[in-house]
């Protein structure tokens, strides 16, 4: 009788790299027991373009726009701590008016990555409505990223020492009106979803972490926020003037997927709040630090003046050098810590550039999170996640 | 029992239709390609041009500036005297594939010469045809010239 007993095996199956409810391009090999996970193994590096050797190759001005493809759906925030690790090692800071409109621009960023995420969130556990709307207002924001770097989404606006060029006139009075009429959207979508027996069922006690776990993890941002740490990097070590805002950070309590959930959607309206501050007390004065070893002087002064053009000459050619040294800065990007260390010998390019980003953190825990769960949960808990392969597979 | 109630009576989601339909009573926000566009503002990255000098004369005189400073390297430029002694291009070459529309080029550029000008309907049939070379930069200059000039006045006070 023995040897015709039925032999019971595992199955594992392939999720992704084409799945829609991957994100992108994870390939997540699932062992399964029946409906129910015994292992997921996450494989990554689809997406690998090099971007931290290609960054030793180039100047820091040509270092900049390989941040906004990392993570693309909030650019600004990458260029962000690359920015101010350069600044670090330089000694400078940008003046009042460039930190301003980098705060103000970091929380349009911000916003723009929840209004994908939870939506498509939602339209993973099978809510498509959310969607439509955030795409409309993520429309509006991109023409606000796009009036001012010209850009919608790859903005290559943060410089070293400030932004590239002021906001345009009247660029700040429309993001208010656009602040007076989002919440309402907020509104609409948390009638849609918050108290959905549908969403709550597919989302609360889904993809448990602990405090402990979480922190263990190495996790950050709302993912760790929804596990009741209030660490928000903004708070906890401010960046250019930061802790002059007045804003509250949301905590969760079970650390779930509804809790992470709920963190978004109130972050969004947080970061209202901090843009409506930013643009009331925007200062006047330079947007840019005015030393033309590090910023090119302007485009006027450049074609009166044999020494802003030679300035300008250097600058575009050779690039600025940074003295020897490294530095490691982060931000709170919309997903969590982002960070970046770099190591210079004093010559025009980088040695080494290492990018820390909170998605690669929260995907080595995919093991963890998906396991006992059913397959239909993984979908849940990669959603939440809030995964973007720009900057895992970097 | 207030509990019991929501539950069967489905009033969460009796909600969220109401809201759906509310939304769906509304103007649609939608434009109707390619026959209604977006707005797009002066400082909108798009396709290259090379602009010339009211007189016809070509602005590049070949500094290598927008060469040097291109991080994808998609820039190729070749330049020798001319006969009346000026320094102009023989070769301005643009590879559309791998330009990033960082908009570096257009900011080294001294003589405002190489712009992003505000076409982003270029999309060919075939690779060959994003090798843009000088004479197609230069086309792309005289059709967009008075889009691309006006643009600049706009933004010339931020720059």
């Amino acid at each position: 009788m023995a040897d015709t007993a039925p032999q019971i095996k595992n199955l594992s199956i392939n999720f992704g790299p084409q799945h829609p409810a991957a994100h992108g391009v994870l390939r997540l090999v699932l062992e399964m027991d029946g409906e129910v996970i015994e292992r997921a193994d996450p494989h990554i590096g689809l997406l690998h373009r090099g971007t931290e050797k290609l960054i030793e190759y180039k100047t820091y001005l040509q270092a900049l726009p390989y941040f906004d493809r990392l993570d693309y759906v909030a650019p600004m925030n990458q260029e962000h701590a690359f920015v101010l690790a350069t600044e670090k090692l330089l000694g400078i800071a940008a003046p009042p008016r460039g930190q301003a409109i980098r705060v103000l621009y970091d929380e349009i960023g911000r916003i723009l990555n929840h209004l994908l995420n939870v939506p498509a969130f939602a339209m993973d556990v099978g809510a498509m409505t959310p969607m439509l709307w955030a795409f409309e207002e993520r429309e509006k924001l991109m023409n606000f990223y796009e009036r001012a770097s010209g850009a919608r989404l790859h903005a290559a606006y943060y410089r070293t020492g400030g932004v590239h060029q002021d906001l345009p006139a009247g660029l700040t009075d429309d993001i208010l009106r656009w602040v007076e009429t989002f919440p309402k959207v907020l509104d609409d979508m948390e009638g849609l979803l918050t108290d959905n027996r549908i969403f709550r069922q597919r989302t609360v006690d889904i993809g448990v972490v602990t405090k402990e776990d979480a922190q263990d993890w190495g996790f950050s941002g709302p993912m760790l926020r929804a596990s009741g740490v209030p660490w928000d990097l903004r708070k906890a070590q401010p960046y250019d003037g930061y802790e002059n805002y007045d804003f509250d950070i949301p905590v969760g309590k079970n650390g779930d997927c509804f809790d992470r959930y709920l963190v978004r959607m109130e972050e969004m309206r947080q970061s209202l709040r901090i843009i409506r501050q930013a643009i009331d007390k925007m200062p006047a004065g330079p947007i840019m630090v005015e030393d033309n070893k590090v910023s090119p002087p302007r485009r006027s002064e450049m074609k009166r003046s044999m020494e802003a053009l030679i300035h300008h000459f250097k600058l575009y050619t050779e690039g600025f050098h940074i003295p020897a040294g490294e530095a490691y800065a982060a931000v709170e990007a919309p997903k969590g810590e982002f960070g970046v260390y770099l190591v210079s010998d004093g010559t025009n390019r980088p040695y080494r550039c290492k990018i820390r980003a909170p998605g690669y953190a929260f995907l080595q825990a995919a093991d963890y999170l998906c396991k006992g769960y059913m397959l239909a949960d993984v979908v849940a808990i990669i959603g939440s996640m809030d995964v973007v392969f720009g900057e895992i597979d970097r | 029992m207030a509990l019991t109630a929501r539950s069967l009576l489905l009033t969460e989601l009796v909600k969220g239709l109401g809201i759906s339909i509310k939304y769906m009573l509304k103007r649609p926000v939608t434009l109707n390609y390619p026959h209604e566009k977006g707005p797009l503002s002066p400082r909108f990255r798009g396709e290259h041009a090379l602009r010339r000098y009211p007189n016809g004369e070509e602005r590049c005189i070949a500094c290598k500036l927008s060469e040097a400073i291109c991080p994808a390297q998609a820039i190729t430029i070749e330049a020798e005297p001319r006969d009346d002694g000026s320094r102009r291009t023989t070769r301005y070459d643009i590879d559309m594939t791998k330009c990033i529309y960082c908009g570096f080029c257009q900011e080294a550029c001294p003589v405002d010469a190489i712009v992003e000008g505000p076409n982003f309907e270029f999309a060919t049939e075939t690779r060959e045809e994003l090798m843009y070379d000088k004479r197609k930069l230069l086309d792309n200059g005289d059709r967009w010239e008075t889009e691309i000039a006006q643009n600049l006045e706009l933004d010339a006070p931020y720059r």
